[in-house]
């Protein structure tokens, strides 16, 4: 009879979770769609759904701004915000902590020095990364960004080969972030106005910039990012119970570190790189999804990650571009303004933050 | 004999840290542990025990000697070879979060699923066995971190046999646990040694439950000596008193327990039997009186009268005769008799 119970109870639980997935998937399909109506044009459901199945829209600029604008922002802020939640998840499981997120290894960090020293530092060596940067068109500020991250990433994952310990890594990921930032203080410093303005809009965050130019590297950058996500969902597992136990269950911990920060990085980077360093979605949203499924189990929350984030970034963005009104809000402030108090609820509500991610 | 499972040659354990000296914690030791066997490591505090357990468990690195798991060296296995060989239970409480206690216990599985962690009908068997085998069923399908300190430690054991490993290492596995607990835990262990032929060894500071569940003792002192025997032996050949002497406490041989050295209140006499009688005796050992043999002249004497389920005390001491029906009251009179 117990075991009759039991067996149900789990079946209970698993269903309950695949519908809570389901339902993601299809709130994401249908914010997916209303994001490419709503804007400072709005544009009929029907209209959009005609160009997205090759058609053309009631009129000829809706066709145009749907595909050249909102399609590729739309597809853009799915990714990114799927790409930080994933990566945010595997930061607060193999740091055990859940303050951590996408960027405390200081990939932000990284990218934020690339960008400014291309847009902040006038002589020097400014000029000479602007003038390479220029050749590349439109890749200008993403190619800087992705060059700073990639000289973090290269070093975290340099040294995560070598120590034992992985809060020796979160140490240095913080270090190597306060350095960076009295850098680019300085560089802010010594600017002139015009400048440190473009760099603050790039601090912003946007989804809005890329092209589809851009998104022939942003997207098979997320696609990898989030299969290596995958393959390790097994090692995050483990990892739950602490390195020892991990270690013990025949988790190679050193190669499963590497993999896993590679993943970090190469989703934290690839979305620093062209929309910017956007908070928030790689903390919260991994609580989000602990709280909705209670559980932690890697094997929900690595899709529902990906599903809540996007749909999350998708939101959000959303309500930065203020609907029927042609004002765009800053991206990361609108992220937190609104995110922050949801968290907030949930976490008090269920209080099982402490529970979901063990301290 | 049992078959070998595990192996330490001339073993020397300790750390060997960069810039520092290396320290030895123990060196030349010879161990076995067989299948079937219930192992427990004891000695006093700070003496290695968790050094031992945790070189053992190949978690730390052996300073000179080999250890050989099931016939090969230790040190040449995989991790995931290692994994499918022995597990480990930790004395630190783990905090996993967001699982159910049969998620837990199929973390176990990990060394023998694939790379998508996805459960074979095999393995959700073992699992359910697992769990069943430490009596944990009842705890399936709750979180793990709602489960109480005890309940935890079973569905830690069950996550280590889930490995399926021919030896089980478990630091301390009872600290947390209330008495009860720990007698139920050790009893358990002791238990799945015996059916499923595992080799199981734990460290322990209960002496007691120790010597009376342990099929082997190696005990450990001071200076890196180890003994290796049975509780039973490691007593009458006074090994056991040796590791375990200090000021104010001794071990006494007769009752296999610890006392507190303070009898200094006099010899006194106890008439009666049953169960009266023996917490009668306890109580005046506790209150520091030393209990007269059979024929012995004491001083003092006490008469315990059972009559119609009813217990009184009638202590005769220098031609004074005085009743009491409590055990309260007759020690509190004493003690007070022997201060003035």
């Amino acid at each position: 009879m117990a075991d009759l119970q039991a067996a149900e109870s789990i079946n209970r639980t698993i269903n309950r979770q695949r519908w809570i997935l389901t339902g993601l998937a299809a709130a994401l399909i249908a914010v997916f769609v209303l994001s490419l109506a709503l804007g400072s044009v709005r544009i009929p459901l029907g209209d959009v759904l005609r160009v997205l199945a090759g058609g053309e829209a009631g009129k000829d600029s809706w066709t145009s701004i749907v595909l050249k604008f909102r399609l590729p922002k739309a597809l853009t802020a799915l990714l990114a915000g799927a790409a930080l939640a994933v990566s945010g998840l595997q930061m607060q499981t193999l740091f055990r902590n859940p303050l951590a997120g996408p960027y405390v290894l200081g990939i932000s960090s990284g990218a934020s020095l690339g960008v400014a020293l291309v847009v902040l530092a006038g002589g020097g060596v400014g000029s000479v990364l602007l003038a390479g940067v220029s050749l590349l068109g439109d890749f200008g500020l993403a190619f800087a960004a992705t060059l700073g991250a990639g000289l973090v990433m290269g070093v975290v994952l340099f040294v995560a080969r070598w120590v034992d310990n992985s809060v020796t890594l979160l140490v240095l990921g913080l270090m190597f972030g306060y350095a960076v930032s009295a850098v680019v203080s300085l560089l802010l410093y010594f600017s002139i106005p015009e400048r440190i303005h473009a760099y603050i809009n790039w601090t912003f965050g946007s989804f809005s910039g890329v092209t589809w130019n851009q998104l022939k590297v942003f997207v098979p950058a997320v696609i990898i990012g989030l299969g290596i996500g995958f393959v390790v969902t097994k090692a995050l597992n483990a990892l739950l119970l602490g390195e020892t136990y991990a270690r013990s269950m025949g988790l190679n911990i050193r190669r499963a570190r590497v993999w896993i920060i590679a993943s970090t990085s190469i989703l934290a980077g690839a979305v620093t790189a062209f929309c910017g360093p956007i908070g928030f979605i790689g903390i919260a949203v991994p609580h989000l999804c602990r709280s909705l499924l209670n559980s932690s189990d890697h094997r929900v929350l690595v899709p529902a990650c990906g599903v809540m984030g996007g749909l999350v970034a998708l939101i959000t963005d959303l309500i930065a571009q203020v609907p029927g009104s042609t004002t765009v809000l800053p991206l990361s402030p609108v992220t937190a303004l609104i995110g922050a108090p949801v968290v907030i609820w949930v976490i008090l509500r269920q209080r099982n933050l402490r529970a979901g991610m063990s301290v | 004999m049992k078959e070998v499972i595990a192996q330490a040659i001339d073993l020397t354990i300790g750390y060997d840290l960069p810039q520092r000296s290396e320290t030895v914690v123990a060196k030349g030791l010879n161990l076995d542990l067989r299948a079937g066997e219930l192992v427990c490591l004891i000695g006093p505090n700070g003496v290695g025990k968790s050094t031992l357990l945790r070189t053992l468990a190949g978690m730390q690195p052996l300073l000179w000697g080999e250890i050989r798991l099931m016939g090969d060296d230790l040190h040449s296995l995989r991790v995931r070879e290692i994994a499918r060989r022995l597990s480990i239970v930790l004395t630190e409480r783990v905090d996993a979060g967001l699982l159910t206690a049969s998620a837990l216990v199929g973390l176990g599985r990990y060394p023998y699923t694939g790379w998508a962690g996805r459960f074979s009908p095999k393995d959700e068997e073992i699992v359910r066995w697992a769990i069943d085998v430490v009596g944990a069923g009842a705890l399936a399908n709750r979180l793990a971190a709602e489960l109480s300190d005890g309940e935890r430690q079973k569905i830690m054991i069950a996550r280590a046999l889930a490995q399926e490993p021919a030896l089980m290492l478990l630091d301390e596995p009872t600290a947390y646990l209330d008495l009860p607990r720990r007698v139920e835990i050790m009893g358990l262990l002791r238990q799945l040694a015996h059916s499923t032929g595992r080799s199981i060894l734990l460290s322990t500071h209960d002496l007691d439950l120790a010597l009376r569940t342990a099929d082997l003792i190696w005990l450990m002192s001071p200076g890196g000596g180890l003994h290796v025997g049975a509780p039973e032996d490691l007593i009458l050949n006074g090994a056991f008193q040796e590791t375990f002497r200090s000021e104010g406490v001794t071990f006494d041989p007769t009752s296999g327990s610890f006392e507190i050295e303070a009898r200094t209140n006099g010899r006194i006499a106890v008439e009666g039997d049953g169960l009266p009688a023996i917490w009668t005796r306890r109580a005046l050992i506790r209150s520091g009186h030393t209990i007269a043999g059979e024929n012995e002249p004491a001083p003092a004497r006490v008469d315990v009268i059972a009559e119609n389920g009813n217990v009184r005390w009638r202590v005769r001491s220098g031609g004074e005769v005085k009743e009491y029906r409590t055990v309260r009251e007759m020690i509190s009179d004493l003690r007070r008799r022997a201060a003035s």
